[in-house]
């Protein structure tokens, strides 16, 4: 089974972001950026599938600047088997990168995509669901866990209130949860054979799908500030703070 | 223009947090209808009808929706989109699972987690785990929303009921099939919409911890509980309490923060509750900056006294 993962590359989350003065966006100039750790958790749960023998290939996607190719590096170093890169300049909002993904989908063919469940920048959490909507794919949502027996995918997903499971017929697209597994550390020893994998860029605009987006961006503010509060003595104290200055116990 | 909204029930009422959503609808539009797609779920349909603003309620029901897979009700919501302007439904694993399938078939972009209406066409969300807020515009002919549940005063209840309508189900073949639902026994209100939330994070140090020291306080004050990423990675607490940028966006009377430092993603999901009280014995934790009461302790000792004291 050929296994697709999309990965994107996103400022790092111990990162404390800055809003720029202009409103434009946020600071991402010299700021060190990560592989989403959502889609790292897919990289990881594809790399399980190669290692239990479901998966025979794992391949890398990410869509954006060339600097993603560091992102699929990543990837590789935890175990990806090659990478591909749909390369484009400027923020590519969800749909676009789905649209994106569809035509590589089309061309390699997997089984299963794998994705993260949302990206820590632009906090969407649309993509999977887009790509298995422009497909007509089976989804599975916020996997925390995933099985493959007799052809079939049974994949644990989180929902309020408890856990539910589905079974998907593949090809099928499943976008993690943080309890799905654990990232490895990746070692110095794969970082080297990393670069050995191969990365095969692909020129978004060559791809022949339309990226234009109606969604435009007016400004970036920081967020409200709360009023500092103050520190009380002991329990006693705080019980009464809360009984007499905000009544809600 | 009219909005619909799609309804997230449980077969007899809706989740109390769909007239947060209804909210947001009114606010983008003067009309809203709401969807209620499922099996035998005439009495939420009902539900939907008496609430203030919804002018007509769409009740589609085949045993396609009992499971709430994102496929059928996707096909649903495109088989009526047409007449819409705005598309909302709750930014939760329900709406969050179905959305984006229904803003990728009408190729227009989904807009996440608005956090207030600017108006028709703009809203502002919150993005890098509430460390910006930016305010986007959109310009497609049917817009597609999530909303933060919280960030949305609740709508009224109305004296007269809105007609309902039925819906002619859809059905669509789908190689996704519900196996079980395996739902978390607890007599505890829903984090979600608990007027107050008890939160646990590393400090509880255990399993046995959060269970032996932050239950008991949680039980006295009828509150929910919640936990932090770090607490639930641990395996402290399940990941359905998690509180956070990765979990669930809280906004309660009253916060309690027990053994949590204050990790921005953390923050992100709580930030906006009306009084924040954090108990931590780092004086210096994060988590302290946005508590309006802040106590240095060690937890063992203090929610003991706490629960006693109450």
């Amino acid at each position: 089974m050929k296994v697709l993962v999309s990965v994107k590359r996103v400022v790092d989350h111990n990162v404390t972001v800055r809003v720029k003065a202009d409103g434009s966006g946020v600071e991402t100039a010299n700021v060190k950026m990560s592989i989403n750790p959502f889609d790292e958790i897919a990289v990881e749960a594809a790399v399980r599938l190669k290692e239990a023998g479901i998966a025979t290939e794992v391949i890398a996607v990410s869509c954006g600047s060339s600097q993603s190719q560091e992102t699929l590096r990543t990837a590789l170093a935890i175990g990806a088997d090659r990478g591909i890169l749909v390369e484009c300049e400027g923020e590519l909002q969800p749909l676009a990168v789905a649209k994106l993904l569809k035509a590589i989908v089309e061309k390699e063919q997997p089984q299963l995509i794998i994705a993260g469940k949302q990206a820590i920048d632009d906090d969407c959490s649309q993509t999977g669901q887009m790509l298995a909507a422009l497909c007509d794919l089976p989804q599975a949502t916020f996997a925390s866990k995933i099985e493959y027996q007799n052809n079939l995918l049974t994949v644990t997903r989180e929902v309020d209130g408890g856990s539910e499971t589905l079974e998907l017929v593949p090809p099928a697209i499943v976008t993690t949860d943080l309890r799905l597994n654990e990232p490895r550390y990746v070692t110095l020893p794969s970082i080297v054979k990393a670069k050995k994998k191969p990365i095969d860029v692909i020129p978004a605009n060559s791809l022949d799908v339309d990226i234009a987006t109606n969604l435009e961006v007016l400004k970036v503010s920081e967020p409200p500030a709360r009023k500092p509060g103050v520190k009380v003595g002991d329990v006693n104290a705080l019980i009464q703070k809360l009984k007499s200055e905000v009544n809600v116990i | 223009m009219v909005a619909l909204v799609i309804a997230e029930h449980n077969d007899s009422a809706l989740r109390p947090t769909m007239l947060n959503v209804i909210a947001a609808a009114a606010a983008c539009s003067g009309e809203v209808h709401v969807l209620v797609a499922g099996e035998g779920c005439a009495a939420a349909a009902q539900d939907a009808a008496t609430v203030e603003g919804v002018s007509k309620v769409l009740l589609a029901e085949g045993a396609q929706f009992a499971g709430g897979l994102a496929e059928n009700i996707a096909a649903q919501v495109l088989a009526i989109s047409g007449e819409y302007s705005h598309i909302l439904a709750p930014a939760t694993p329900f709406g969050k699972n179905i959305l984006p399938r229904v803003a990728a078939k009408l190729d227009v972009s989904q807009v996440s987690e608005i956090t207030r209406v600017v108006s028709a066409d703009t809203f502002e969300r919150p993005i890098y785990a509430g460390s910006a807020i930016a305010t986007v515009r959109s310009k497609d002919a049917i817009k597609v929303i999530t909303v933060r549940t919280t960030s949305f005063a609740a709508q009224g209840k109305s004296a007269a009921a809105a007609p309902i309508e039925a819906s002619a189900p859809i059905s669509v073949s789908t190689r996704a099939r519900l196996v079980s639902k395996e739902s978390l026994a607890t007599d505890r209100p829903d984090l979600t919409a608990a007027k107050i939330v008890v939160a646990g994070g590393r400090g509880l140090a255990s399993r046995e911890n959060f269970e032996q020291q932050l239950a008991p306080l949680a039980t006295k004050l009828h509150a929910a509980v919640g936990a932090s990423r770090a607490a639930v990675d641990a395996g402290y607490a399940a990941n359905d309490c998690q509180v956070g940028q990765t979990g669930k966006v809280v906004a309660p009377q009253l916060y309690i923060a027990v053994g949590i430092s204050g990790a921005i993603q953390h923050l992100a999901g709580m930030k906006d509750s009306k009084v924040i009280v954090a108990i931590n014995k780092d004086p210096d934790a994060p988590i302290f900056s946005i508590a309006d009461y802040g106590l240095v302790g060690d937890l063992n000792e203090v929610l003991p006294q706490f629960t006693a004291g109450l």
